[in-house]
């Protein structure tokens, strides 16, 4: 049997054609929004989302209104387009969004396919959150996944403009958790914004934009929201501060505070408004310790000797930095002992550290180390300071030669044109 | 009287060119002698003998006007790095245990390569170049 | 003074091989025209006598001083710390460096209000304007040598307006760099002009210049031809009286190296941005404060380029000026040339200023 190979035909290239163009079509058929089609005509509220849909990270990966709110995005007919029966949910009720959020964020396969390390965990830290409690029994006055993610336009948490960005995020639990009126029925304090403000992390975070300092949600997370248990305080600041926690472990203070309920750190550095720690908090009027220890006592009295150690370092580094700042003003190089003032002022810093132990004899040691320092900075301050004046008595004494032979000319050309006649008395000199 | 003017001028004359002179050649002449520490070369310095340092262990070297940190891996291999933490400027630490670089001020940690791997600090440490001259140990700007 | 050489003596062996006594007569004929301006005829002087201080502390500095990036700095430092007065010839040498600058632009602008520049003096002219060029030259690539960041970043703004000339600038640029950009090449191409280059240069120079001088006298200004003006002998008299002015200005070079040491700066760091305000010295100050005012374009053409063509016009009238001071029967314009010395000198000195505090 032989097979005819047909010349191509006309019919042929015409079939070719309409099926280059149908499926040419078919990318755009997939592109079909009609909900993004007709509210963008519309005005107001009902607008809004549509230009604040431009912003957010699912518009990006091929997401739409239906996804979340269902309904079908290929029919233009509005009654067909929201029909209930296409699972059209319309304006999704606040106690029903996390789960509709979770439908996809809970799904580790699906999430696979678009961020494979995103965690999927975060309905379930949310329910055992205080505001997933809550809202379970059907508060909406608590936060959702919205109320700090936003809706419509959600940024990626590293985004800037994202309102859980870390130099926004304060103000965002702010929003509720500063609010006097909204906290009422819940009987929680409103300061803690205004006070973390006056903080160093927030200093840090604000200032230096340091994104590694602690906000609201380091300490407390973020799904899982919930104050620290008192007990474990000590540990959660001790992610950070790993020495610290170290050496409040073996003071004598950990089993005390733990007996009296726990608090760790925030017992003598507050909670929210950490400020700048000083010798101040030691001894003196506003003193930390005097708080609980008398005077008198075995405590009172090691605080006041760490305090005296510690303000002796401070005053022999700051005594030695005004003798080379004076030696440099004058034109003295002090560079090099500038630069071990920085060894000093490290052991400064060890010093403060090693007083979490509470014993005297642990911030003795590097206070010596400091001190060591400061003396022998000192002593080259000085040296600079000496070397300064015998320049200037070198220069004084050579003056006084050139003065001198200055002088010596003078008389020469005086005594060698007063006798010279025939030389005029020159004019002008 | 003239010649006691002229003797006058002679010393005055003589007398301050020489003192003048010797004022200026004393500081030539003690310029040209070598103080005792001829070098001033911060590029290279030592970081001890190699017996000096056991394997898995660091220690830290001055390194011009900043602290070097000197990692001896194992018995032939050796890392150096600026031992100022990128984030606050504290000096770091080997850690023999984790076989990392830790810095004690906010808890950051890089890896041997000086790559950050965890905490704070927002950038690598810089990496110097170590070399073994015999038994001698030198640690060197990477050019 | 010239005292006779005795058969026999020392003297009289030297000028049998040497033809010292030649010099002698010379020197003993030489005189200086006494008047009322006679006070401008030490700056000469005093500008040379400033360049001697430069070579010798300069070949002292050489004992120390590397020229690389990695030492250049250190080096310096090293001389301001441990070497035994090493601030004191450190600080001598940068300061005398700009009091050497400013006796040469007094020097000059004194040439031009006696009008020594007329015939037959018009080639010492020249080679004084070039002495005054290989002295900012000096300055120029002197200012490089320690290494910090004022000096790097002065440098690059210098050799960028070098490179904004037509035709050349680019290429100009890279010679003076020894690249694209300012970095080691660039400072010990600098090291080369500075120890070498340049005073091989102004050797030469100052060999035709003062050879010229001693050929042509002392010159009168204008007002006293035909008026027979009083001499002095140069030496011993005007001589001992430049001793003193030299030994006044070695006083004030020592006070002020004791009292304002050079400041040493910090380390240059081509990866850090340029500090704000940053400027050249203030011999360059005028000119750099001209091209900050031109707008960026004049007319489609760059206000760099306009500016850079400006200086390079004025150069040269300045240059021809004894061509273009006398007029065709050889009479020097007076009145011309001091207005014009006047309003270089009002506009020097006003950019100057300009250019430091704003």
């Amino acid at each position: 049997m032989t097979t005819s190979h047909q010349p191509l035909a006309t019919s042929h290239l015409w079939a070719g054609l309409l099926a280059c163009l149908a499926l040419a079509l078919v990318p755009l058929a997939a592109a079909k929004d009609s909900c993004m089609e007709c509210h963008a005509n519309m005005d107001g509220t009902l607008k809004a989302p549509v230009t604040d849909y431009a912003n957010d990270i699912h518009a990006r990966h091929g997401f739409s209104c239906a996804d979340c709110h269902g309904g079908d995005r290929n029919a233009d007919d509005p009654e067909a387009a929201m029909n209930p029966a296409k699972g059209f949910k319309g304006h999704v009720a606040r106690t029903a969004v996390p789960a509709l959020c979770a439908r996809c964020h809970s799904d580790a396969a699906l999430m696979h396919r678009f961020k494979p390390q995103q965690r999927v965990d975060q309905l379930a830290l949310y329910l055992t959150s205080v505001h997933g409690k809550r809202l379970a029994t059907g508060d909406t006055a608590v936060a959702n996944c919205v109320d700090c993610h936003s809706v419509h336009n959600i940024r990626e948490v590293k985004d800037p403009l994202s309102p859980v960005y870390p130099l926004k995020l304060p103000e965002t639990c702010a929003r509720c958790h500063a609010d006097a009126a909204h906290m009422k029925p819940y009987k929680i304090a409103t300061n803690q914004f205004a006070e973390y403000r006056t903080s160093v992390h927030w200093e840090a975070l604000s200032k230096r934009g340091d994104l590694s300092a602690p906000n609201c949600a380091s300490c407390h997370g973020n799904h899982g929201a919930a104050p620290p248990q008192v007990a474990s305080v000590a540990e959660v600041c001790g992610t950070c501060h790993v020495l610290f926690e170290e050496m409040y472990n073996k003071s004598p203070h950990k089993p005390v505070f733990a007996a009296m309920g726990g608090g760790g750190c925030t017992i003598c550095h507050s909670n929210h408004g950490i400020r700048h720690p000083d010798i101040g908090m030691l001894a003196g009027s506003g003193a930390v310790c005097a708080q609980c220890h008398e005077a008198t006592s075995a405590g009172g009295a090691a605080a006041a000797q760490m305090a005296g150690l510690l303000t002796k370092l401070d005053t022999a580094l700051t005594q030695s930095d005004a003798v080379l700042n004076r030696a440099h003003d004058s034109g003295m190089e002090v560079s090099e002992p500038i630069l071990r003032q920085m060894d000093g002022r490290q052991a400064q810093v060890k010093a403060l550290v090693a007083m979490h132990e509470f014993q005297v004899a642990a911030v003795a040691k590097p206070v010596n180390e400091g001190l060591a320092v400061a003396a022998e900075t000192r002593r080259a301050g000085e040296k600079a300071l000496q070397d300064r004046d015998s320049r200037r008595v070198g220069l004084a004494l050579s003056l006084l030669t050139i003065v001198i032979t200055m002088l010596g000319l003078w008389m020469a050309i005086r005594s060698l044109e007063s006798k010279a006649s025939a030389v005029p008395k020159p004019a002008g000199r | 009287m003239e010649q006691e003017r002229r003797s006058v001028i002679r010393w005055l004359l003589g007398g301050g060119f020489a003192a003048s002179i010797a004022s200026f050649l004393y500081p030539a002449v003690k310029f040209i002698d070598p103080p005792d520490m001829p070098e001033a070369s911060v590029n290279e310095v030592s970081g001890g003998k190699t017996q000096d340092l056991k394997p898995n262990t660091g220690k830290i070297v001055k390194f011009g006007s900043k602290p070097a940190l000197l990692v001896r891996v194992s018995d032939t291999e050796w890392r150096a790095f600026s031992a100022v933490c990128t984030h606050l400027n504290c000096t770091v630490q080997y850690s023999d245990a984790r076989h990392q670089i830790w810095c004690a001020c906010h808890n950051g940690s890089y890896d041997l390569n000086g790559k950050v791997v965890s905490g704070p600090p927002p950038a690598p440490l810089e990496e110097y170049a170590v070399k073994i001259r015999g038994d001698e140990v030198v640690i060197s700007k990477r050019t | 003074m010239a005292s006779a050489t005795r058969p026999g003596s020392l003297g009289s062996w030297l000028d049998e091989r040497l033809g010292l006594s030649a010099l002698r007569e010379f020197a003993a004929h030489k005189t200086v025209p006494l008047h009322s301006a006679t006070i401008w005829y030490y700056f000469g002087g005093i500008t040379l006598f400033l360049f001697t201080i430069q070579v010798l502390t300069g070949v002292l500095l050489l004992l120390y001083y590397r020229p690389s990036p990695t030492e250049a700095y250190e080096s310096v430092q090293f001389i301001m710390t441990r070497v035994q007065f090493g601030w004191l010839v450190r600080s001598i040498h940068s300061w005398s460096a700009n009091l050497m600058i400013f006796t040469a632009f007094i020097h000059m602008f004194s040439v031009v209000f006696l009008h020594s520049y007329r015939r037959p003096r018009e080639i010492t002219w020249l080679s004084g304007l070039v002495l005054l060029g290989l002295a900012l030259g000096f300055g120029f690539s002197g200012y490089l040598l320690p290494w910090n960041k004022v000096s790097y970043f002065a440098t690059k703004v210098g050799t960028d307006m070098a490179a904004s000339v037509p035709i050349a600038g680019h290429q100009v640029a890279r010679f003076l760099r020894g690249g694209a950009d300012v970095g080691g090449a660039t400072l010990t191409r600098f090291f080369g002009f500075h120890v070498a280059v340049l005073p091989g240069l102004t050797t030469l120079l100052l060999v035709v210049h003062l050879g010229l001088v001693q050929r042509h006298g002392m010159s009168s200004p204008p007002w006293s031809e035909g008026k027979k003006l009083s001499q002095m002998n140069f030496f011993p008299n005007f001589f001992l009286r430049e001793l003193m002015a030299w030994y006044a200005a070695l006083a004030v070079l020592g006070s002020l190296a004791a009292l304002f040491p050079w400041e040493l700066g910090e380390k240059a760091d081509p990866f850090a941005p340029a500090p704000a305000g940053i400027r050249p010295e203030w011999y360059f100050l005028a000119p750099f404060y001209t091209l900050k005012l031109i707008p960026s374009h004049v007319w489609r053409v760059e206000g760099e380029l306009l500016g850079l063509m400006g200086f390079a016009l004025l150069a040269a009238w300045w240059v021809l000026l004894p061509f273009w001071a006398s007029n065709s029967k050889g009479a020097v314009r007076t009145r011309w040339v001091t207005g014009a010395g006047v309003a270089l000198l009002a506009y020097l000195v006003t950019f100057s200023l300009l250019g430091y505090f704003r």
